[in-house]
């Protein structure tokens, strides 16, 4: 494991006052050697999620966010990756577990819903049998048993005549249904911790409304735990109790959805709320995406990773922002956020720069 | 599937149809005149013109091509001699049917083609499965560099070492001999082993890297990593789902291979001696034998052409997406 660095974890947040963390990742760091170099993909997060709540995370593109989750699962090639720090999943040490411990758990205890279900689904198997498998590893049911629950979850999952469907091939099968389906598979063997990875980005929004409410169920019923990868903000409204936002591998603002969404503080977060379609708005308004692109992972720049892009960058004095890496320093009630930018200065800026 | 087969069938007789076609223009309308070679040195037009009636040669082309069609399905009574069906007519050199002479030398060939593919794949494909399991292991490693130089093996390079070795001083293994399935299949199976080793032996390389580079690419799929995902052993996603998408490019690779493997397997008959088609086309054509270069011609487009037909039908198998129409 790696030692402290400037924006170490400052322990469990503090909004959720006696619930243990089911989830607690520390410093975690996921780095790919590649060709070019070392991709520090994720570097440094930290997060803890209780039971039966649910922690959002937004970012851009490419921002690490599901390679932060692979990273849960262990799903990550051990050949051209080094995945350090901590991840504990109901006090148990994740990042060392032997091969054997962590497939008990996948699919079982902690299991995920991939972000693009074409790719995702075998084209080999027929959807029934994608479903049955891990419900008869994990729970060594009969072949017949996991047919049924295979078409069970179907019909949970609101797929039609789940009983005709269940040996239909992915191909057969719509892309919304083929993302209902993948859902119905992570959710098979009732997992404590669910990490959702852009569940609903494909479907139509009844199809979206539907899916949610069902994870909403599921977690009330059970208590799972999720974690929520999303683009939508909108969702995160929704569906999130917290919200982690991920910039280039680190998270540069947490804090409870109402905090993010209401009061942002950081820079990048008044960008990504910018960016966001309102209902509200006028439809000839255009999205307002953050000018410029998200810095290379190969080489960061120094400071902070978003000063290029940062329009306020000139507003902290001594070119700090280019210079010195800004701490993901706590502000109490479990919130935090990375930037050079005085308290004073953030709240006179918040209201016109997120519209 | 039926109405597939019939179809890739229908499809494979046209084919089929055109080679004959063209192969009988081509032989047949060819400047040298076997009536010319087999007449000697007395050669009146008469006589000439007696054995152009016997060989058939008098009728206009379209018409012997015709007949000669009809008598594959009907068989034909020649003024030299009987020909049954299946007729592919008679041997210039010794008047025999064609077929006759085919079916004593087909075994060989297609034994050794069959059984060569069969030990290539396992082989070839069984070391690429290793590697790509224990990648970048020092075995992996091992075998890549064995198989770049496996690439440059020649059969009439390593057939004479391997009788050397393995049948004159080891005693290992029998020398090759032709099957003789229906008298003595321990006997054939005993006679073809070194010949189809030696013959699997150039896929070997070929077969075992690309397996190994497929696995690698397959595993690192989307849908296989949701197999690990569900918590699905390390062996049971490899064969179940990595080996499953790398098994349709291999059997492509196998159905462009297809031509190669019967000329292995005609390279491998010189080799060892072993009376083949190949050896049968080349006594043919120095005999100027038309009809038995025409009948080894037409057998081995029609073995070439189902082979085919099998390889597409076996993609409806592997993977669910093809649909056979
Ligand atoms: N195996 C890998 N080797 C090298 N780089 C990788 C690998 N996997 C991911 N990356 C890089 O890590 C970065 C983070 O990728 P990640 O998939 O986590 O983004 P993301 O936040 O999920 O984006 P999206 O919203 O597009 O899904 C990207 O720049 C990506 O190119
Ligand atoms: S630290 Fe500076 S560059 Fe970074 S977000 Fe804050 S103001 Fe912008
Ligand atoms: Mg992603």
């Amino acid at each position: 494991m790696t030692t402290a660095t400037e924006d170490r974890p400052t322990g469990p947040p503090e909004g959720t006052p006696g619930t243990e963390p089911f989830l607690s990742v520390r410093d975690l760091r996921v780095r790919f050697a590649t060709e070019d170099g070392l991709v520090k993909a994720v570097d440094g997060l930290s997060f803890d999620l209780p039971r039966g709540r649910t922690l959002g995370i937004v970012g851009e593109s490419g921002s690490g966010k599901s390679v932060t989750n692979l990273a849960v699962l262990g799903l990550h090639d051990p050949r051209v990756t080094t995945v350090t720090g901590d991840i504990l999943l109901d006090g148990r040490e994740l990042t060392h577990a032997p091969r054997r411990a962590l497939e008990r758990l996948r699919g079982n205890t902690m299991s995920m819903i991939f972000q693009d279900s074409l790719t995702a689904l075998s084209p080999y198997y027929t959807v029934g049998r994608q479903i049955a498998e891990p419900y008869r590893k994990h729970t060594g049911a009969s072949r017949a048993r996991a047919r049924r629950r295979a078409v069970e979850m179907l019909g949970r999952v609101g797929i039609p005549r789940p009983e005709r469907r269940v040996d239909d091939y992915p191909h057969h099968f719509s892309g919304g249904m083929r993302q209902r389906a993948m859902i119905a598979l992570a959710l098979v063997c009732d997992p404590e911790l669910l990490i959702a990875d852009e569940p609903t980005t494909a479907l139509d929004v009844t199809v979206q409304a539907q899916i949610l409410d069902l994870l909403a169920d599921l977690q009330r019923e059970r208590g799972t735990a999720i974690v929520f990868v999303t683009h939508d903000l909108g969702v995160v409204a929704g569906v999130c109790d917290e919200v982690l936002v991920m910039y280039a591998g680190r998270c540069v603002e947490r804090g409870t959805v109402r905090d993010i969404l209401k009061s942002p503080r950081h820079p990048y977060t008044w960008g990504l709320l910018g960016s966001l379609p309102r209902m509200t708005d006028d439809a000839d308004e255009p999205l307002r995406p953050i000018p410029g692109t998200p810095p290379s992972l190969l080489t960061p720049p120094p400071g902070c990773p978003f000063h290029p892009r940062c329009p306020y960058r000139d507003q902290v004095p001594d070119d700090r922002c280019r210079v010195e890496r800004p701490p993901l320093a706590p502000e109490g009630g479990g919130r935090a956020s990375a930037c050079h930018l005085p308290d004073e200065r953030v709240r006179e800026l918040t209201p016109g720069a997120v519209r | 599937m039926l109405r597939f087969l019939v179809r890739r069938l229908l499809g494979a007789v046209v084919i089929l149809a055109l080679i004959s076609a063209l192969t009988y223009l081509l032989f047949f309308t060819l400047p040298s005149d076997p009536a010319l070679l087999s007449c000697g040195k007395n050669c009146t037009p008469a006589n000439v013109a007696l054995i152009h009636h016997n060989l058939g040669l008098d009728k206009p082309v379209p018409v012997q091509y015709g007949e000669y069609m009809a008598g594959i399905f009907t068989g034909r009574r020649l003024p030299l001699g009987n020909c049954p069906a299946p007729c592919f007519g008679l041997s210039f050199a010794n008047d025999a049917p064609v077929w006759t002479i085919l079916s004593s030398r087909y075994p060989t060939t297609l034994s050794l083609a069959v059984g060569g593919a069969a030990v290539f794949l396992t082989v070839g494909v069984g070391l690429g499965l290793v590697s790509a399991w224990t990648r970048g292991s020092l075995f992996d490693r091992l075998a890549s560099s064995v198989s770049l130089m496996g690439q440059s093996v020649q059969i009439y390079f390593i057939g004479p070492l391997a009788i050397y070795l393995l049948v004159d001083r080891l005693r290992w293994l029998d020398p090759g001999a032709d099957p003789d399935w229906s008298h003595d299949p321990a006997g054939a199976v005993g006679g073809l082993v070194l010949p189809c080793l030696v013959m699997s032996v150039i896929f070997w390389s070929n077969y075992s890297r690309q397996t190994r580079s497929l696995m690698i690419e397959q595993l690192a799929e989307e849908h296989v990593r949701t197999a690990r995902a569900k918590g699905m052993g390390r062996g049971y996603v490899f064969f179940r789902y990595a080996l499953r998408g790398a098994m349709g490019p291999i059997v492509t690779l196998f159905g462009i291979d297809l031509g190669s493997v019967f000329g292995g397997a005609i390279i491998t008959e010189t080799t060892f001696g072993l009376h083949g088609l190949g050896q049968l086309a080349v006594a043919a054509v120095t005999q100027t034998d038309l009809p038995l270069e025409m009948g080894v011609m037409l057998f081995s487009s029609c073995a070439i052409v189902l082979f085919n037909v099998v390889i597409d039908a076996s993609y409806a198998f592997i993977d669910p997406r093809v649909r056979l129409l």
